[in-house]
């Protein structure tokens, strides 16, 4: 007969909720009851625990069990309470004393048959909430041990098997293992923006779109170097702060996407999903909970979008609540779930189907073309700041041996340009042009009028949107930074009107 | 020793088990259309229904285990069955296991699980 408690987490979305799990072995016939609304695969989590237990050489209660997650009201599931369920029903039955130390540990785990603990996802947001809970100590599943070391202000221990935690519990203090020192965090390889021959424009625009974490669109015929520039991006923005790089391991962890040995990551991630994603794999979804999706996996980073006008449209349309708010909110019979999704929106496409190497070769009907492009809807086309027409590379290019600029000497720029920005802001908040809520370019960071003269104009003839006077207010501060000057002149406006949409410039 | 004999020793090790702690065993084996009740014992007060479980090994898991929920819901209609035989108008009832654990070399051990349905 006995009553005692052990602590896991609980996630919705990237936030952690801790669990305290209760377990009380009474009278009556051998049975194990678990309530709080857990799911079907914690609901099998009865039998994992139990032969995990038996093949622990421990003995498993011949009583009434019941294992109680509180709070019970929130639904609860997956495999990784496992652990700290047979901790709990062991401290229960007094096969492992109940001494204080399981009541301040985050125990997280899946349980094999044989009693060895498997890796679970969301590790790293799992232990920063354990921390905000007060509780000092964790023991995870050894492959996770690196990601969770991450986490600072919690004593964090990594287990192979169940056996070895319980050793632990009755005192034994050198059966888990200690993290190490972390892996040197090895930089994924970007490919250099010297290979990318010509295209002096399109280069610009990718250096402006790095400097003002703009969205950008590049169209033109294949084989002009679209996807070739758009993979080049990343390695010209800046590296994550800490605060971004744990917010982003977090979200990597909950999607169960991170790499044992080094799992921080520091640079922005480039999330390229193919042509035929669905809406719930672009924004997230699955049934019960949402888990996140491509544009909450590329947070802080890059979303490539390669042959954009192949993608359906309902997926292409969903981007633009989150592009607006940075963020997505998905509803499923679980609960609403928030996944930040702050990402720089790349695009690439083709003028029309046919898509030949020089456009007045273009075989297609008009009618085809227009249907093409129309894929691209108004709304979404609106929120590009910067659009750029590619052109075929010529011979004279191809043959010149001259190597273009290299990223690092682009990336020194971007950063100047980007530090001059964040300099502006920083009373605010804000780090990037493309942050800076459009009423504060109107009002507080107001430029003078002749300045704005060529946005008014546009306005006036309906060929700009109100947003879209917004953006090319941004644009042209991102211009100014990039110049080195202190404010945008009508000079630069007109240029970023240019890079938006040519046709408005002109 | 055959699972039969097994049952049949384990319910008389029951039944000695029940008279040392002082009961009085009514009917052992009772037998109706609908089934069997292995012992029915009285302590003074109330009625005692037993299901009696012997297993010679725990390697198929622990005898009472082995008391289902549908076993359960016919050990209480035999036990209005039992009770209207006898004419028994109304008394208290409590329904026991009793688990009896024989292994192959060595004492067998009961073990006396009380009012658990």
């Amino acid at each position: 007969m006995g009553l005692a408690q052990s602590w896991s987490v609980a996630l919705s979305g990237v936030d952690g909720v801790p669990v305290e799990i209760e377990a009380h072995v009474g009278l009556g016939l051998p049975g194990l009851a678990l309530v709080g609304l857990p799911d079907a695969a914690l609901h099998e989590s009865k039998e994992r625990v139990r032969a995990a237990v038996l093949n622990s050489e421990e003995t498993w209660p011949n009583r009434r069990t019941t294992l109680a997650l509180s709070p019970a009201t929130l639904p609860k599931g997956g495999a990784s309470y496992d652990l700290a369920l047979a901790c709990a029903v062991l401290a229960a039955d007094r096969a492992v004393p109940d001494n204080g130390l399981l009541r301040r540990t985050a125990l997280l785990g899946e349980l094999a048959l044989d009693g060895r603990l498997r890796p679970v996802p969301g590790v790293l947001p799992a232990l920063l909430a354990a921390r905000r809970a007060g509780l000092a100590s964790a023991v995870v599943p050894v492959s996770t041990l690196a990601e969770a070391a991450l986490v600072a202000g919690i004593e964090v221990f990594g287990a192979s098997r169940l056996r070895d935690v319980l050793a632990w519990l009755r005192g034994s203090t050198s059966v888990l293992v200690r993290p190490g020192e972390p892996d040197p965090v090895r930089q994924p390889a970007v490919p250099d923006l010297a290979d990318v021959i010509g295209q002096a424009e399109a280069r610009w625009a990718l250096e402006v779109a790095a400097a003002g974490g703009h969205h950008l669109l590049l169209t033109g015929p294949p084989g002009t170097g679209k996807t070739m520039l758009a993979r080049r991006l990343v390695g010209l923005l800046p590296e994550l702060t800490i605060d971004e790089a744990l917010e982003v391991t977090g979200i990597h962890s909950v999607a169960g996407r991170l790499s044992p040995s080094a799992p921080l990551l520091t640079t922005p991630p480039l999330v390229s999903p193919h042509h035929s994603a669905s809406l719930a794999s672009l924004v997230g979804g699955g049934s019960g909970l949402a888990r996140p999706g491509a544009i909450s996996l590329a947070h802080r980073g890059v979303l490539f979008l390669d042959e954009v006008a192949e993608f359906s449209p309902y997926a292409l349309e969903a981007l633009r609540t989150p592009l607006e708010d940075g963020e997505v909110r998905i509803s499923r019979t679980e609960g609403v779930v928030r996944y930040p999704a702050r990402f720089q929106l790349v695009m690439a496409a083709n003028p029309c189907p046919c898509a030949p190497a020089r456009d007045v070769d273009c075989i297609c009907t008009g009618h085809a073309r227009r249907r093409y492009q129309a894929r691209l809807s108004g709304p979404l086309l609106d929120r590009v700041d910067v659009r750029v027409r590619m052109l075929p590379t010529n011979a004279a290019e191809l043959a010149d041996a001259a190597p273009a600029e290299s990223t690092a000497v682009v990336r020194e720029r971007v950063l100047q340009a980007r530090a001059r920005a964040a300099q502006r802001w920083s009373g605010h908040g804000w780090r990037t042009n493309a942050e800076v809520p459009g009423s504060a370019l109107r009002r507080t960071f107001r430029l003078a009028r002749a300045a704005v003269r060529p946005i008014d104009q546009a306005l006036r003839e309906g060929r700009l949107t109100a947003r879209g006077a917004d953006r090319c207010l941004r644009l042209a501060w991102t211009l100014a930074d990039l110049a080195g000057r202190t404010q945008p002149d009508d000079h630069l406006v007109w240029a970023a009107l240019g890079l938006r949409d040519p046709q408005v410039a002109a | 020793m055959d699972a039969n004999e097994l049952g049949r020793f384990g319910e008389q090790i029951a039944a000695d088990f029940l008279v040392r702690q002082g009961m009085v065993v009514l009917s052992r084996n009772w037998r109706c259309r609908q089934g069997e009740l292995d012992l029915v014992a009285a302590d003074g007060r109330r009625l005692v229904v037993c299901e009696v479980k012997t297993r010679s090994g725990t390697g198929f898991g622990h005898p009472a285990e082995a008391v289902t929920r549908h076993k359960i819901g016919r050990i209480r209609q035999l036990t209005r069955c039992w009770l209207a035989e006898h004419r028994v108008r109304w008394c208290e009832v409590r329904f026991d296991v009793l688990s009896v654990h024989c292994p192959p070399d060595g004492e067998p051990q009961v073990e006396h699980l009380t009012g658990v349905f």
